[in-house]
């Protein structure tokens, strides 16, 4: 069973030796103290292939996304194919693949928001932020995401910046909440 | 709790808590403090008080004082004025939209009155973190009762007799799936809670998870009892954090009182509880998809039988319940069978929660009786519909319910009667749509939902629904046929007789309800190419007032698509056919001569043509 990555080594910038807890040898494009840090995060989980969806948690917890060569990492500390970690990260809308801005919107697109208007505030901040949904704007600073009820249906439509709750958001008042993150 | 003579209750839900809650709580705390009442006046941060729409809310016990909509700084008026000189805060007061009069007395209000609180019992009345409070509160006393004195054939039976009934949607009889569970033989079984809550606009088990926690554990602890299992499982969704945080306080606290773990209360039963995480999909709500979820794999359904009761979780038996049903369990057993089975209708028994919200005034979490009529829930409890508006449909069951209208407002609401009426209970969402909502949008909406929730195992929910969801598309843009409105009746009956799970087997519930209760709104759009709410900006027209037009050509020239014929000071025509709706020259109108309207302007495209 032999893995090697066959992507040419001079594009990268890292290049690691990973040996999994399957003992085999993989290259990943990751620094070092990455791939350790993924696989303390293993370790704590016991490398219980049960206990992917929680590595998983935890993985994007530090690192704020889960691309391919993170999960590679995964795999091989799970004695999993990786595309079984793949197939769980994709199936899954929590996770994503791609780095979240650095203030992550997410407008709420539950039912009770959505009857409030929702769809004119997504719309609205589409059109400020020039990205789509899912996408992360060129400078990093915003991403724009979709959530499914946050619960606060009283105050719909719900905005989230970052942890931070908006009610009651109305088209008009989606400058002025971009405003407050620009400075 | 006894030597405090007064308590204020802050609610920590996230609704409230979103609305800066828990600064209110720090502000009520800090100033109490600085009067130095801190021994007198007990400050609490509770669960939810269901009562969103006005949060956040403080409630002030012994007087039962109810204020709504409190800010930071009405923390030192609440304190000075109530507290200390005892006279309450008018402009707090929730004021009756009837009467307009103050309500003192959170008893007297429209949103309580009609409501029965059982599996909410202790929201919004104990702190969730301090497990003396629940205790206080009667919390493991079922359990001990149970252990103690019951067989667990008597305990299965206690709940057969009650009547409960899954809360999670599908209505199984819990006391029937206990005993299913206990009669096979298996080295170790599970117990699992269901708190993956996905249906968007419900959140009652978030609810009990933030504010009651350990009814839930306790419940989880008598079922494990039951059915013969040491170990539970809670599988909770990652979005909510801070039920999360609640639970695993309540599970640490549960353990140091030998409540959970090994011989429980002295006895040589053990049982002990562990969380798993949810990742955002719907289908998990599902318990063979969340059993393979809790495995670390993808949540797909599978076939049934087996049954998680014969081989769940790592292929044992395992007994999945909801939270709801859950919470309702040590109250049966206090109380006993024949108390529960009294409350609701013939087949339905108990109360259930609902999550009102959408256009009504009273935007919350209910409990109401089996029983209850809709118009009851929607008026008396709800207040009514927002701004006055026409009533024009409650969707009930999630986005796998259906739509019911005016016709079943008096139908009292139980498992039986909404299924009867084309949707169903699901978890307990309620929404509210007024006239100003296009049904087909809705519909389209729901499908939407599912679209993205399909797992994609099956094909008739993963095409099916596909195919659902871009007719519906092509109708509210104006370009549907009759031949669509048959199409989506038909693959809609195919995907519900042939798909895998119940998510694929209720997906086209909003197309099919809404088909045969709004008819009319599907043929307007389809051969008046028109929307009578407005809502699809398709069928939406910008028509140039001959009257206030002055012909000044800014229009005309800002018009991307060239729709907009002229000459200089002549009246300007929008050609509908070629009119992409941008609305550019409604924007570039100084004399507000450009109006949007839904009903298509058959005169301009004649005078165009």
């Amino acid at each position: 069973m032999n893995q090697k990555l066959s992507i040419a080594p001079e594009v990268f910038t890292y290049m690691e030796k990973v040996t999994g807890a399957d003992g085999v040898e993989v290259i990943v494009n990751l620094p070092k103290e990455k791939i350790e840090k993924i696989n303390d995060i293993c370790h704590s989980f016991d490398n219980d292939p049960r206990e992917l969806i929680n590595v998983l948690h935890e993985t994007q917890h530090t690192f704020g996304y889960l691309p391919a060569e993170v999960q590679d990492v995964i795999a091989h500390n799970l004695t999993l194919p990786v595309a079984h970690v793949y197939g769980v990260v994709t199936f899954y809308s929590f996770f994503t693949m791609i780095p979240k801005g650095e203030h992550p919107i997410s407008v709420c697109t539950g039912t009770a928001c959505y009857v409030r208007g929702a769809e004119k505030v997504l719309d609205e901040f589409r059109k400020e932020l020039d990205i789509k949904v899912g996408e992360t704007t060129p400078d990093g600073r915003f991403s724009i995401n979709c959530l499914r009820c946050v619960g606060a249906c009283g105050l719909a439509p719900v905005v989230l910046v970052g942890e931070k709750v908006y009610g009651r958001v109305s088209p008009d008042g989606v400058k002025s909440i971009l405003e407050e993150y620009k400075k | 709790m006894s030597q405090y003579k007064m308590h204020v209750l802050v609610c920590a839900g996230t609704g409230c808590h979103s609305s800066e809650s828990n600064l209110v709580y720090e502000m009520l705390r800090d100033e109490v403090e600085r009067k130095g009442l801190g021994r007198e006046v007990q400050i609490i941060s509770t669960g939810c008080f269901g009562f969103c729409e006005k949060g956040p809310i403080v409630k002030i016990l012994p007087d039962n004082t109810f204020y709504t909509q409190v800010k930071p700084s009405d923390a030192r008026e609440i304190v000075d004025e109530h507290v200390i000189k005892g006279r309450s805060v008018h402009r707090l007061l929730y004021t009756d939209p009837e009467t307009m009069e103050h309500v003192l007395d959170s008893k007297h209000m429209g949103f309580y009155k009609k409501q029965l609180r059982i599996a909410l019992r202790n929201c919004g009345t104990i702190d969730p973190e301090n497990i003396d409070e629940s205790i206080a509160r009667n919390a493991y006393q079922a359990l001990g009762r149970v252990l103690t004195e019951y067989s667990p054939q008597d305990t299965i039976e206690i709940i057969k007799r009650s009547g409960l009934r899954g809360r999670g949607g599908a209505g199984f009889p819990t006391g029937l799936k206990w005993e299913i569970a206990g009669r096979n033989e298996a080295d170790q079984k599970y117990v699992v809670c269901n708190a993956d809550e996905g249906d968007p606009g419900a959140f009652m088990d978030r609810s009990i998870l933030e504010g009651d926690p350990h009814s839930v554990l306790e419940a989880m602890a008598i079922c494990g009892y039951c059915i013969g299992a040491t170990k539970g499982l809670v599988y909770i969704r990652a979005e909510y954090p801070l039920a999360i945080r609640r639970l695993k306080t309540a599970i640490a606290q549960a353990r140091d009182y030998g409540l959970l773990g090994e011989n429980i209360l002295g006895t040589s039963f053990s049982f002990d509880v562990s969380m798993k995480y949810g990742a955002g999909a719907f289908v998990c709500g599902e318990e063979t998809a969340l059993i393979h979820s809790m495995e670390g794999k993808r949540g797909e359904p599978s076939n049934k039988p087996p049954f998680p009761a014969q081989s769940g979780y790592l292929g044992k038996p395992t007994n999945v319940n909801n939270v709801e049903t859950l919470a309702n369990v040590p109250v049966i057993i206090l109380k006993g069978a024949d108390w529960f089975s009294a409350i609701g209708t013939e087949k339905s028994k108990g109360t259930k929660v609902f999550a009102l919200a959408g256009k009504i005034n009273n935007v919350g979490l209910i409990e109401v009786p089996m029983g209850i009529t809709l118009r009851e829930i929607i008026y008396e409890i709800g207040g009514g519909i927002k701004n006055g508006k026409k009533f024009k449909a409650v969707q009930t069951g999630g986005p796998s319910g259906g739509c019911l209208t005016e016709e079943h407002l008096d139908t009292p609401i139980d498992y039986e009667s909404l299924t009867a009426a084309g949707s169903m209970m699901g978890s307990g969402g309620m929404i509210v749509l007024d006239e100003d909502d296009c049904m087909v949008s809705v519909a389209k909406f729901f499908l939407g939902f599912t679209v993205e929730e399909s797992c994609g195992k099956c094909a008739p929910c993963r095409i099916g629904n596909k195919r659902l969801h871009e007719t519906l598309t092509k109708i509210t843009e104006g370009k549907g046929t009759q031949e669509d409105i048959e199409k989506l009746r038909n693959l809609g009956s195919v995907i519900k007789d042939t798909s895998l799970c119940g998510l694929g087997q209720t997906s086209p519930n909003p197309v099919l309800s809404t088909l045969d209760n709004f008819m009319d709104e599907y043929l307007e759009h389809v051969h008046e190419k028109k929307c009578r709410s407005g809502q699809c900006r398709s069928l939406l027209y910008y028509v140039i007032s001959a009257d206030d037009c002055i012909g000044c050509m800014a229009c005309k020239r800002v018009c991307p698509t060239h729709a907009i014929s002229g000459e200089k000071k002549e009246v300007h025509v929008i050609n509908q056919e070629i009119c992409i709706k941008c609305g550019a020259c409604m924007e570039k109108c100084q004399f507000d001569a450009i109006s949007l309207l839904n009903d298509y302007p058959r005169v301009a495209v004649a005078i165009n043509n």
